[in-house]
């Protein structure tokens, strides 16, 4: 009865020297009573053998009657305490997938077929071939919980793990992002999140060497009780670099490798991160990892160390279920066994039991698999950089029949664990969880924006425009990005407020990647398959205005429980959404990460896709940029809207601070005009059209005009183009959050061949006004004019405001980098021609009328408008007036402490919720 | 002939490739020297780059300051070799006692990453000789523990010989004493610096070429130093 049925269990270890002589399992555990046993403080294979009727803890630890008899039938007995540990840990809805793994097929299914696709979903991390050479990874994952319950620990660990997880591809990290979603802006606790969650990040990345290059900050009251702390790396390695996860090779010795195991972060997996959070969530805080940055460092350093050595068979990091996960994937992989001497790791607390050491996610470790006669070269290696590498088991053969290896696991001489490892990675529980559409949405639906009354004349628009760029979505966000390095390594030629980060990654031939990360609740809330749509498009967009090609996709998918139908409804619609609209675009998913149960009590967070979109620059001196750019006195560029306009307000930022109000139909999603908006851009950068380029979203064109102008101090003047003047239609032109939008400033010149550009490709243009270097301010003709400082006030003060800190942005500094940097491409050689591009004949754009505006604009030109001291005074004089007013409006909104209550209210006067049916 | 730069690694350092960068788009040629290797193999001068050497426990730089190599750097640097400490090499420079003073945590408790605006103070070092007096360079400034303080008496020395290499202009970045953004020894071979010139060195991914300056004037000194 004692007797192992598999034979490695008998064998001699032999690899490694600090091996103690093979016990055999039969004789070492005393045949006491199952009590006696007890006592030693070890459940053993044996004992759980004999006593088959002990009652376990399976339920507590998150495992359902059913999964329980599942693993009694698995093994043919009941687990050890430490196997239980294992299977709840591999089966919890963090690591299994099981609710979503029916979903997520699609992307698979429906990815088109991509030759750049080194490694794709499964893997750590998907890998792009982006040169002969050269492959890139990126990833994005979630650290929500964590983050809740320890905010500094929680998002540093975040970022610790996503990069590791990048790391065991073989790639060196290059740069880290960072969506962050938190509660209303003036909630007390958000006070509490926000800045330990934006210290941990900086913490982290700051002390790893990882620019961070953007990212996102949102409020919104749905994330109160659960905030966002979405991470994504980016890593770039040569082409034959690329490193595999399989423990292959019988024989081989497996390594641990970085810091000690501790008792930080038992249960993070099942018990943090697969369940909702209930009132007991602050006794949690131990489940939550600490990190150390600079042990991180020292394992990147030695592992591509050993990679360039090539003294790795396999290597997998070791994250969520830690040494339970790595060991069962790498074996699971290759098809192998595995035998690991447990009392070999080395541990924080010597009291650990085995179960621990297994569900320890204590930080900063990798599991290698290595040859035995390239043991000491990595050792050596580890010591070089003062890290711990530990033999602590060897790879066994898998059985006679073919049928897999087992992982055997012993502690001080006595079998704890024996599993086959693929019945803890592959064959967990899958789960087609009833959905259903949540009932109010028909209500929420029906209930739309574009029946809120809207500002309709010219001083309501100027105050608008004031209150929306300082409202806390859209304020300036340097008060968060400016604690993150994003200079270090040297490689960075575009980052946050940009609206993609872009790095060089090769400086001999200035080959680079564009990055950018969106989601947008609101709309997922409104309609979850057009929501992640739109997210798609957004990061898409956001790549193509750099001037990149976008080539693949990442996402974060965070929603409520599962169990609630009509979270996984929301989930279903979310994923085929985002299947669908990669297949449009012709880009594939190359990996991603589902967070679920993001709910306090009954109260879901808006479902919350999460989208990283990659792209390549060829040269990435011919990126461009989203400022406006200085000229010498007298010239500009001129400024024109890419794609169509419509009245879109529905889930709109304004709808959201002006009226609390978030219901009818997200703004329509048109992918193949995406992908030919991408098209152009890449181009028209490639050729020099563009001074800059600038994605708009949120906040609609009002929002992108006064970024464009911020970022390097140089006003612009806007004419109304003649479909919207009149009534509220001026609104509309600048609030409107209709997709598929651009607004490029393209070198004089060149305005001819670039609208001829637009035409052959079937992009939709207006030429809309031009830049005013001189000015000083924005004017949009006969609505508002608006000084610099005045926006810039505006936009600065918000966050500092709410979370402390004591000046604003960088205002005078920004205004000195004028002319440093820049972002003329060059294009002197193209026929100047100084007209504006009159509209040819074969134009049939109705809207097109740019001499007419030009004319406008030439009238305003004359008007006696003082630009100098005035504009300047006045400003600094009603800022705070101004920043004063969007508080008490935006803090009587989300000032409501309850989830849920302080929804927008629907068309029936419900609250919003989604109808949870919580058991 | 081409001037060797040594650039050090400590466990822990960051900025060293891009010191090493910023030595080569200068002119000079890149030495990698290792933390625990006391061999400066014949480098002319020595930069100490930013990071976070030794994970900074202790105190930033503290640990940094007894590793192998910095005994021979000491050596050579009290013998008049060139020695830039940015960032963390400025921290690890007060350590070793070779500038005076100390950084600690910035005032308002954040890192803080930001284009800065400093104004050269002193060209009369083997750093900064590329500069014209007074002249304002705009450089990157990152850094949790920046703030710089000295007792009065050696703040008043350090004015009164000369030493105040930088200071910040519009807005002191992390609460340093009289604005202080870089500091040099009495022989002004040896500078540290806050800020990281070696960010500024290349318009595609700098706000400013402003970086070079530091990295061109060790060349200049050592064309003009005595053999």
């Amino acid at each position: 009865m004692t007797t192992h049925p598999d034979p490695a269990v008998r064998e001699t270890p032999g690899a490694f020297p600090a091996a103690p002589a093979q016990p055999r399992a039969a004789t070492v555990v005393p045949q006491a009573a199952p009590v006696d046993d007890w006592a030693l403080g070890v459940d053993t294979v044996s004992r759980a053998a004999g006593t088959p009727e002990e009652l376990q803890p399976y339920a507590e630890l998150g495992l359902r009657d059913d999964e329980y008899d599942r693993i009694r039938h698995i093994l043919g007995r009941r687990p050890t305490q430490a196997e239980l540990a294992m299977y709840s840990i591999m089966w919890s809805e963090h690591c299994s997938y099981k609710s979503s793994k029916v979903h997520l097929r699609q992307f698979g299914e429906k990815a088109p077929p991509s030759d750049r696709l080194l490694a794709g979903i499964g893997e750590n991390a998907g890998v792009v071939q982006v040169s002969d050479e050269l492959a890139v990874t990126f990833k994005v994952e979630s650290h929500n919980h964590p983050s809740f319950v320890e905010p500094y620990q929680g998002a540093a660990t975040g970022v610790g793990g996503i990069v590791r997880d990048i790391l065991a591809m073989g790639a060196r990290p290059v740069a880290v992002m960072d969506p962050l979603r938190f509660g209303a802006a003036d909630h007390p606790d958000t006070a509490r999140v926000l800045p330990g969650v934006v210290a941990g990040v900086g913490g982290y990345g700051n002390c790893l060497g990882l620019p961070n290059i953007g990212g996102e900050v949102v409020f919104d009251p749905c994330y109160q009780g659960n905030p966002l702390v979405n991470a994504l790396c980016l890593g770039v390695l040569p082409v034959n670099r690329l490193q595999k996860k399989e423990a292959a090779g019988p024989g081989n010795v497996v390594v641990l490798m970085g810091a000690k195991t501790g008792r930080d972060g038992i249960g993070g997996v099942s018990v943090l991160a697969s369940a909702t959070f209930d009132e007991g969530s602050e006794q949690r805080r131990p489940s939550v990892q600490v990190g150390d940055p600079f042990t991180e460092k020292l394992l990147i350093e030695a592992c591509l160390e050993l990679y360039d050595a090539e003294l790795v068979v396999g290597i997998q990091d070791l994250g969520g279920a830690g040494l339970t996960c790595a060991l069962t994937e790498t074996a699971a992989a290759a098809g192998t066994g595995m035998r690991v001497w447990l009392e070999r790791v080395p541990l924080r607390e010597p009291s650990m039991e085995p179960h621990e050491i297994l569900a320890s996610e204590s930080q900063e470790r990798m599991l290698l698999v290595v040859a035995p006669d390239r043991l000491e070269a990595v050792l050596k290696t580890a010591e070089k950089w003062g890290v711990l590498a530990t033999p602590i088991g060897e790879v066994t053969p898998p059985a006679p029949d073919g049928r897999p290896g087992r992982l055997l696991i012993t502690w001080r001489d006595q079998v704890v664990v024996d599993v086959p490892p693929g019945s803890l990675v592959d064959d967990g529980p899958v789960y087609a969880r009833p959905m259903r559409e949540p009932a109010d949405l028909i209500l929420l639906q029906a209930d739309r924006a574009e029946t809120l009354p809207r500002p309709n004349n010219p001083e309501a628009l100027r105050e608008t425009v004031l209150r929306m760029i300082a409202s806390p979505n859209l304020a300036d966000k340097t008060w968060v990005t400016e604690q993150y390095d994003r200079y270090v390594l040297g490689n960075t030629v575009l980052a946050q407020p940009e609206d993609s980060g872009v790095i060089r990654i090769d400086e001999r031939t200035g080959l680079g990647v564009a990055l950018s990360v969106d989601g947008n609740g609101r709309y997922a809330r409104l309609d979850p398959y057009h929501g992640t749509k739109l997210a798609l498009a957004e990061a898409y967009r956001n790549v193509a205005v750099t001037g990149a090609k976008p080539i693949a996709v990442t996402n974060c998918l965070n929603f409520g429980s599962p169990e609630d139908p009509g979270v996984m409804w929301q989930f279903a619609e979310a994923v085929r959404g985002l299947a669908d609209g990669c297949a449009e675009l012709g880009i594939p998913v190359t990996g991603g990460n589902v967070s679920f149960y993001n709910q306090t009590g009954a109260a879901a967070i808006h479902p919350t896709p999460v989208v990283g979109v990659l792209g390549v620059l060829d040269n990435v001196a011919d990126r461009v940029s989203m400022g406006f750019v200085p000229r010498p006195a007298g010239d500009h560029d001129q400024l024109f809207l890419l794609g169509e306009t419509h009245v879109e307000l529905s889930g709109s930022e304004w709808a959201w601070v002006t009226h609390e109000h978030l219901g009818g139909i997200p703004p329509q999603v048109d992918l193949a005009r995406e992908r030919q908006l991408a098209d152009l851009l890449a181009e028209a950068a490639r050729v020099g059209h563009l001074s800059s380029a600038h994605d708009l979203s949120d906040g609609g064109l009002a929002q992108s005009l006064v970024e464009s102008c911020l970022r390097r101090g140089v006003g612009a003047r806007v004419a109304v183009p003649d479909q919207f003047t009149g009534g509220s239609m001026p609104f509309v032109f600048l609030f409107s959050e209709s997709a598929g939008r651009v607004l490029v400033s393209v070198l004089r010149g060149h305005e001819k061949a670039f609208t001829a550009l637009c035409a052959e490709r079937g992009v939709p243009w207006e030429f809309v006004g031009v830049t005013d270097p001189a000015g000083g301010a924005l004017e949009v003709h006969g609505q508002f004019r608006i000084g610099l400082d005045e926006l810039r006030a505006a936009h600065t003060a918000t966050l500092p405001r709410l979370f402390g800190g004591p000046e604003a942005a960088q205002v005078e500094v920004e205004a000195a980098r004028t002319g440093t940097t820049t972002v003329f491409p060059a294009t002197a050689e193209q026929p100047v021609d100084v007209e504006p591009a009159p509209a040819e004949a074969e134009t049939a754009e109705p809207e097109t009328d740019a001499p007419a505006a030009e004319t406008r604009l030439a009238e305003a030109d004359t008007a006696p408008v003082s630009v100098g001291e005035t504009a300047a005074v006045e400003p600094a004089e009603d800022a705070p007036a101004e920043a004063a007013t969007t508080t008490d409006d935006a803090s009587d909104a989300p000032a409501t402490a309850e989830a849920g209550s302080a929804e927008p209210v629907t068309a029936t006067g419900e609250p919003d919720q989604s109808a949870p049916d919580q058991r | 002939m081409t001037a060797r730069v040594g650039v050090v690694t400590f466990p822990g350092s960051l900025d060293d490739g891009d010191a090493a960068r910023a030595v080569r788009i200068a002119g000079a040629e890149p030495v990698r020297l290792w933390h625990g290797d006391p061999q400066l193999y014949g480098v002319d001068a020595v930069v100490l780059p930013g990071g976070f050497s030794y994970g900074d426990y202790l105190r930033c730089g503290a640990i940094a300051r007894f590793a192998p190599v910095m005994e021979t750097i000491v050596d050579a640097a009290r013998g008049g070799m060139p020695l830039l400490g940015i960032c963390n090499g400025f921290q690890i420079l007060c350590e070793a006692h070779l500038l005076p003073g100390a950084l600690t945590r910035n005032q308002h408790l954040h890192f803080r990453n930001r284009d800065q605006i400093l104004r050269v103070e002193s060209v009369d070092t083997a750093w900064t000789n590329a500069f014209q007096p007074g002249q304002e360079v705009l450089i990157p400034v990152k850094n949790g523990e920046g703030c710089y303080v000295a007792d009065p008496a050696t703040l008043d020395q350090l004015e009164a010989e000369g030493r105040v290499v930088a200071r910040y202009l519009g807005g002191n970045p992390n609460g340093s004493q009289r604005d202080i953004g870089a500091i040099t020894n009495q022989a002004g071979n040896v500078v540290g610096i806050m800020p990281h010139p070696e960010h500024a060195v290349e318009a595609l991914t700098g706000p400013s070429l402003d970086g070079l300056g530091f990295f061109t004037s060790v060349l200049k000194h050592l064309v003009g130093a005595p053999a």
